[in-house]
This record gives structure tokens, C-alpha cells and sequence, in this order.
């Protein structure tokens, strides 16, 4: 297993966990996204009440140099409110659901937060000098009669306190009538699209009032919609390629070169079905809820409710890698349908793409129940399960590896399928651009680990 | 694949899904109800393969066809299951689901759904007809989570008539708003109108010949944030039938003609079911295999078991249109 010592193999440890450490769990505390930034300097969470927390790391100090930074609280700020469209009589909720981050250009941070129908813009930027001397004004900003004045001077700036501000720079509203699942920054960082169930639009950064329409997947009669797009993601080095998947588990590849309406794919990424694997739950296994791409591009990874999968963008007709994440629970549909499990949307992550050297060092995350997250080493071709519980968050401690037995007698140590705590999900996980530091969010913390440094 | 339920519970759970889906923040998650009339779709036709198996067995036995079941004799295929189906345990009791329905039509400003009343108890009598239905009022029995005519992306509003005194009376009218184009159509008794397209020529003129234009070649229109509220005062006196532009908003005019014609050939209780059947069984070829769903032969009145499958295939995707 990775953490099982030896070799290049990754040993995790716990660093940190944020978030309330109480049982009950508020519903607005629900963690919905996470995503470093293209540093890793900095971390966001959106959560279901509509607000983003952004961690930032600690310089690293020379001294500790047994671990890197901390990550504390730097900006928090409410980024969508709920809304309630009169016109159709629908509640729309501020849950975020995507957080992508612009590269940095200047001193100010740039992200995108989605919720169901609005897209926005936020800049965050760090003040931490003042002007003070005002000669009309008083330093608590009233106003001075002006015929007190007898000496002027020039107002200075002077040092203060840091304040990390986040302000609305656009807000690109009223272009989605279904529920946005994805947005994605350009390789041009000018443009970004944005997909609904039936829809794509193609926006430019700047401009809000307008955005083009690049994939409809709307039948002219609803009686006929058979599937549904579930992600989007722009090709990291071609600005005109994107890929979207949908619910019935295929992948279309589009240029927008070829046409105005990306309606016809240029490639279809599509495996056929296992027929002794039919089950009434089929379609909804199938449904894939990731997708992304891995660095270099020449890769892509999806997720569906059991397996990850890795695709080369020079084969359509079956992955060339399919990793089993808890296949333990195909025979459990029945039960996660009932208990509305089998629609949860694991999402999956690339390690950082300094790491990542053609083809040999790929290693995919993913979350899975009972607070556990699987990896998988596509040189190594090993998996390990691990846990982001605070019972085991001595700092530098590594990561014991876990194991679900699926049927028969248990080992000790090995968790039986049947106390898997279904309550417990890790849906969203990010991996640091360049470090092996990793972000696990449960349903209302976030973890931190990293690899054990020598 | 063990499954610890039944068919029967499966459907029922999931019509339950799909109703309780309507009272949830956000609105209707359309991914989740499409995935949903999936499993419907499965285990309905699990039931209805075992239904026929075990009819088939029986005819088996008794070749002179006495009665199954106090059945009418018919080929077994298309008589099997309904009956069955129409008892599922629902919900909420029929007559208090649609009571509350109407009852909530009237109150604020959440738009609800009336289950298509438009089966009277005599179509339950025709041969080989039964099927059809017995799926519907089982589907419209549901109440808000079903029988409706449109599809996801849909919003129903009840349309009920209070004129008598007493309990409310629904009339078979359920009031559709696209959510996308904002056209508003009434379906009444199985027909069509589209409410805001009085000049629309294929409505008006149901010529038996199906004259109407074929759908305008979809070139999809961009979208512009804000244009909502333009094309509002535009679509009402739209010539093109309340599409906005580009749109193709005739592919459902053409049917619309289609039941017109053929209702004007029918007494009432077939052509009642056989709209019901156009509406539902026209489309959703997605669903069921394009071979079977033949989207141009919707009329017969007699179906064969494979278009029966195909046609009744389509109440689940209504299930899901709330």
C-alpha cells in the first residue's frame, strides 16, 4: 500500500482539521468545494450556506523545517445569498458548488464561486497601509469646518493591521435556466464556461451581459431527454477544447473551431456496459460526476459512483485504467437507493502537476464513505484507503492505512461493509499544485494532511 | 445484482422520490429525477416480464382462454399488470391528493400540478385498452408527482374548477410553463393548446393531411441574459406559436393536430385515450428503444405488446415531468 513505507511511496500525516467539532452539524456548514490555488498558497471551501472561507499557508520557517506551513484563516465572506426567482416560483439556493481560481497577475487574488444560476467574480485583495492627514477630514472620517484649517499638509500612508477584503467585481447572472454544475477557466484566462444539465455558455471574464451558447442538450421535446450533462472542463493547453460528461457515462471531447454550437463532438469516450453487471441501478452507477484533466492534458479521469477512470484522449472506446473504489457496495444499490446515497457526486483529483511527469507519476484521489478516501498509483499500481477522523490527528503521526471487508470472516482491524457509516461522505478533496500537501473536506471539516518529510 | 425489493416497492419508493423531490430547496433537480424514472423504468419492466410470463404460463394451462383474472380476454401482453399497477401503495389517498391540490391551486404562489383526471371509469372496460389507463390513473393517482404531460424543465400549475359548489371539481386541465421559452400550454382533456399562440396555423388548422410545418431546423438561439423579459410581451402575439427565436417550438403542434384530427373520428373514451397515449408514447424513445418508440404511429387503437411496452414506457418519464 502507499503509506506502507518503502520506496517512492507516499507516507500521509495528519496536519490539521478545520471546522466545528461538534456532532451535529449545521446544514450552512456542509462543505460543497475545495480548490487550492495555482500556488497552493492559498485554499478555498465554499459551503452550503453560500459563504467561502480561503486559508492561506504560512511562510515556511526555516526552522520547523520538519513540516510546511500551516494553514490559517485568511478571508471569509459571504459569496451568494438565497434567492427566489418570482417569475417560475422557484427558491434558488446559495450553496456553492464550484470555486475556481484565476492565476495571480497582479497583487490581488481573483476566483470564480458558482451557485445554481449565478456566477461571480470576487477579487481579494490585502490592505494593510492606510492614508491618514487628512485636511478636511478627522481620522473617524468627519468631516472638519473647513474655516478651522490653518496649516495644510499632504496625507501619508501609514501601517496598519492587514485586512484581506473580498469584493463582487462581476456578477454573471440570468444565463442558466437548470442547475450549473461546472465552471472552468480557460487556458487563455480570458473566457470561462459554465455548464448546466441541458447547457454550456461561454463567457468572457470581462463582460457580463452577454455569453454564448456552445452546447445545448436540450431535446426540442423534453418527453425525449435521456441524459443530462454532469461536468465540464476546458483542456488545460488548447483554449478551444473542453470535454463534458453526461449521466449515461459517455464523455464528448468538442472543438469549438468546428462550430459556433458544439453539438457534434469531435470525440466520444464511451465503454460499454458490463451485461452481467445490469442492475434496476445501472443508469445511476453509470452517471459520471467528475471530470478532469490531467495536467499535460494527454489524460482525463472521471468519476462515477464506483470507479475512477482514466482516459487517453487518443482512445475512445474504453479507459485505459479502471480503479475500483468501494466496489463492496454494488451489492448494497438497493439500500443506498433508499437511503438517497447512490446520488451522491464523489468528485476526483489529479496529484499536483509539478508532480506529475508524463505518464509515471499519476496518482488519483477520491472520497468514499465512512470518512474514508482511496489512491490510487497508476505507476505503482497500488491503492491505499485512508481516514480523515480526529482521532487520529497527532501531527507527523502517519496515516494507517484502512480495509473494508466486504464479506466473510473480518480481520481485525478490517471494518465490515455493514458498519460503514453512510452519513460520513468525502465528496470534494484537493491536492496542492505542487507539494503533497492534500485538502479532504467530511461533511463539515476540512483536513489537511501532508507527507511525511524525512 | 441481489435486491432485497420487489419491483412493486421499487416503483413505489421512487414515484415517492420524485414526489417529495417538488418540496425541495432549490427546485427540481432534473439529474436526479432523470435517474430516478431510470429505476422506474427498470423495475416496470421487470414487473410487466414477470406479469406476462406468468399469464403466458396460464394461458398455457387453459387454451380455451377462460378468464384471467376477471380480465376481458386479449392477448395477454397488453392486458397484463395495470390492474395490478393501479393498486400500488401511493402516497396519499387519490381523492385527498387532488382535493389538496386544487385546495393549494388557489394559495400563494407555488405553482402545482393536477394529475390528468381524464380517464373516466368507462376506458376501463374497452379491450386491450386497459392497460393504458390503468398506467395513467395509476400514474395520476400519485398526484403531484406524476401525470402530468411535460417533462422535466416543465412547471405544471393546477387548473381546477371550483365552479361547482362543494368539492372541488378538476377538470383535465393541467397548464404547463416551459421554463426555458416561457411558453405557457393548457392540456384539456388530451389536447393541446398552446395559450399563447391563437394565430399559431397549425393549431387552428387541424387538417387531416397534417399540413403543419415540420420544426424549424434547430438553430439554437444564444442566450442573453435579460432577454427573458423582452420576448415575454413578444410571444403573445407570436405568429411563430410562442416560441422565442430560434427555438423549434412546432414539434409539439404537430401532434397537437394529430390528436385533434383524430379524436374528431373517435367517440369520446377511446379518443381520450388514445391522446393520452400520443402524448405519452410519441416520445421517450430515449427510453425505450428507437425501434419500438415509433414516434409516427401513435393512433392505433389497438396496440401489440411491444408498442404497448414502448407507449406505456412514456408514463414514467411523465412521472417525472412535475
Amino acid at each position: 500500500f502507499l503509506g506502507a513505507g518503502g520506496g517512492n511511496d507516499i507516507q500521509w500525516c495528519f496536519s490539521q482539521v478545520k471546522g466545528a467539532v461538534d456532532d451535529d452539524v449545521a446544514e450552512a456548514d456542509i462543505i460543497s468545494t475545495v480548490e487550492f490555488n495555482h500556488s497552493g498558497e492559498l485554499l478555498a471551501t465554499g459551503d452550503k450556506g453560500g459563504r467561502v472561507v480561503i486559508f492561506q499557508q504560512e511562510q515556511e520557517n526555516k526552522t520547523q523545517s520538519h513540516s510546511r506551513g500551516e494553514y490559517n484563516v485568511y478571508s471569509t465572506f459571504q459569496s451568494h445569498e438565497p434567492e427566489f426567482d418570482y417569475l417560475k416560483s422557484l427558491e434558488i439556493e446559495e450553496k456553492i458548488n464550484k470555486i475556481r481560481w484565476l492565476p495571480q497577475k497582479n497583487a490581488a487574488q481573483f476566483l470564480l464561486s458558482t451557485n445554481d444560476k449565478t456566477i461571480k467574480l470576487w477579487k481579494i485583495s490585502e490592505r494593510d497601509k492606510r492614508p491618514e492627514g487628512y485636511n478636511l477630514k478627522e481620522e473617524d472620517g468627519r468631516y472638519r469646518d473647513p474655516t478651522t484649517v490653518t496649516t495644510l499638509r499632504v496625507p501619508v500612508f501609514r501601517p496598519m493591521d492587514l485586512m484581506v477584503e473580498a469584493s463582487p467585481r462581476r456578477i454573471f447572472a440570468n444565463a442558466h435556466t437548470y442547475h450549473i454544475n461546472s465552471i472552468s477557466i480557460n487556458s487563455d484566462y480570458e473566457t470561462y464556461l459554465s455548464a448546466d444539465d441541458l447547457r454550456i455558455n461561454l463567457w468572457h471574464l470581462e463582460i457580463t451581459d452577454r455569453s454564448f451558447n456552445i452546447v445545448d442538450i436540450k431535446p426540442a421535446n423534453m418527453e425525449e431527454l435521456t441524459e443530462v450533462i454532469t461536468a465540464a472542463e476546458f483542456h488545460p493547453n488548447s483554449c478551444s477544447t473542453f470535454v463534458y460528461s453526461s449521466s449515461k457515462g459517455t464523455i464528448r471531447l468538442c472543438d469549438m473551431r468546428a462550430s459556433a454550437l458544439c453539438d457534434r463532438h469531435s470525440k466520444l469516450f464511451e465503454e460499454p456496459e458490463d451485461p452481467s453487471n445490469r442492475s434496476f441501478f445501472s443508469e445511476i452507477i453509470s452517471s459520471i460526476s467528475d471530470v478532469k484533466f490531467s495536467h499535460s492534458g494527454r489524460y482525463m479521469m472521471t468519476r462515477d459512483y464506483l470507479s475512477v477512470k482514466i482516459w487517453d484522449l487518443n482512445m475512445e472506446n474504453r479507459p485505459v485504467e479502471t480503479y475500483q473504489v468501494h466496489e463492496y457496495l454494488r451489492s448494497k444499490l438497493c439500500s443506498l437507493y433508499e437511503n438517497d446515497c447512490i446520488f451522491d457526486k464523489f468528485e476526483c483529483c489529479w496529484n499536483g502537476s509539478d508532480r506529475q511527469v508524463e505518464f509515471l507519476t499519476l496518482i488519483v484521489m477520491t472520497g468514499s464513505y465512512n470518512n474514508f478516501f482511496r489512491m490510487f498509483d497508476r505507476n505503482t499500481k497500488r491503492d491505499v484507503t485512508l481516514e480523515a477522523s480526529r482521532e487520529n490527528n497527532k501531527p507527523r503521526t502517519v496515516l494507517k492505512p484502512r480495509k473494508v471487508c466486504a464479506s466473510g470472516k473480518r480481520k481485525k482491524d478490517e471494518i465490515s461493509v455493514d458498519s460503514l457509516d453512510f452519513n460520513k461522505k468525502i465528496l470534494h478533496t484537493a491536492w496542492h499544485p505542487k507539494e503533497n500537501i492534500i485538502a479532504v473536506a467530511t461533511t463539515n471539516n476540512l483536513y489537511i494532511f501532508q507527507d511525511k518529510m524525512n | 445484482m441481489e435486491c432485497t425489493l420487489d419491483a412493486q416497492s421499487l416503483i413505489s419508493i421512487s414515484l415517492r422520490k420524485i414526489h417529495s423531490s417538488r418540496a425541495q430547496r432549490g427546485g427540481i433537480k432534473l439529474h436526479k429525477n432523470l435517474l430516478v424514472s431510470y429505476v422506474l423504468r427498470n423495475a416496470r419492466q421487470l414487473y410487466l416480464s414477470e406479469r406476462y410470463a406468468e399469464l403466458y404460463r396460464r394461458q398455457q394451462h387453459y387454451p380455451d382462454g377462460a378468464p384471467l383474472l376477471a380480465m376481458p380476454a386479449c392477448p395477454p401482453p397488453a392486458a397484463a399488470a395495470p390492474p395490478e399497477l393501479a393498486a400500488l401503495p401511493l402516497p396519499a389517498d387519490t381523492q385527498d391528493r387532488e382535493a389538496r391540490s386544487c385546495g393549494a391551486a388557489r394559495g400563494g404562489a407555488e405553482l402545482l400540478e393536477v394529475p390528468v383526471c381524464a380517464v373516466p371509469p368507462e376506458l376501463q372496460r374497452a379491450p386491450c385498452r386497459d392497460s393504458s389507463p390503468g398506467f395513467y390513473r395509476a400514474a395520476g393517482s400519485a398526484g403531484p408527482g406524476g401525470g402530468g404531460s411535460a417533462a422535466p424543465g416543465l412547471l405544471y400549475a393546477a387548473g381546477c374548477d371550483f365552479a361547482s359548489g362543494g368539492a372541488p371539481h378538476c377538470s383535465s386541465r393541467t397548464t404547463v410553463l416551459d421554463l426555458d421559452t416561457h411558453v405557457v400550454t393548457t392540456v384539456e382533456n388530451g389536447y393541446l393548446h398552446q395559450d399563447c399562440c391563437s394565430q399559431c396555423p397549425c393549431c387552428c388548422q387541424p387538417a387531416p393531411g397534417l399540413a403543419s410545418p415540420p420544426p424549424a431546423p434547430g438553430t439554437k438561439r444564444k442566450y442573453y441574459p435579460g432577454q427573458e423579459e423582452e420576448e415575454e410581451g413578444v410571444e403573445e402575439g407570436e405568429p411563430g406559436g410562442g416560441g422565442v427565436a430560434g427555438g423549434p417550438p412546432f414539434a409539439p403542434c404537430t401532434k397537437r393536430a394529430r390528436f385533434e384530427e383524430y379524436s374528431a373520428e373517435h367517440p369520446q373514451d377511446s379518443s381520450n385515450i388514445s391522446n393520452l397515449i400520443s402524448i405519452f408514447g410519441s416520445g421517450f424513445t430515449g427510453l425505450v428503444s428507437r425501434q419500438q418508440a415509433d414516434s409516427e404511429q401513435p393512433l392505433n387503437g389497438q396496440l401489440c405488446s411491444k408498442q404497448a411496452l414502448a407507449s406505456l414506457g412514456a408514463w414514467t418519464r411523465a412521472i417525472v415531468a412535475f
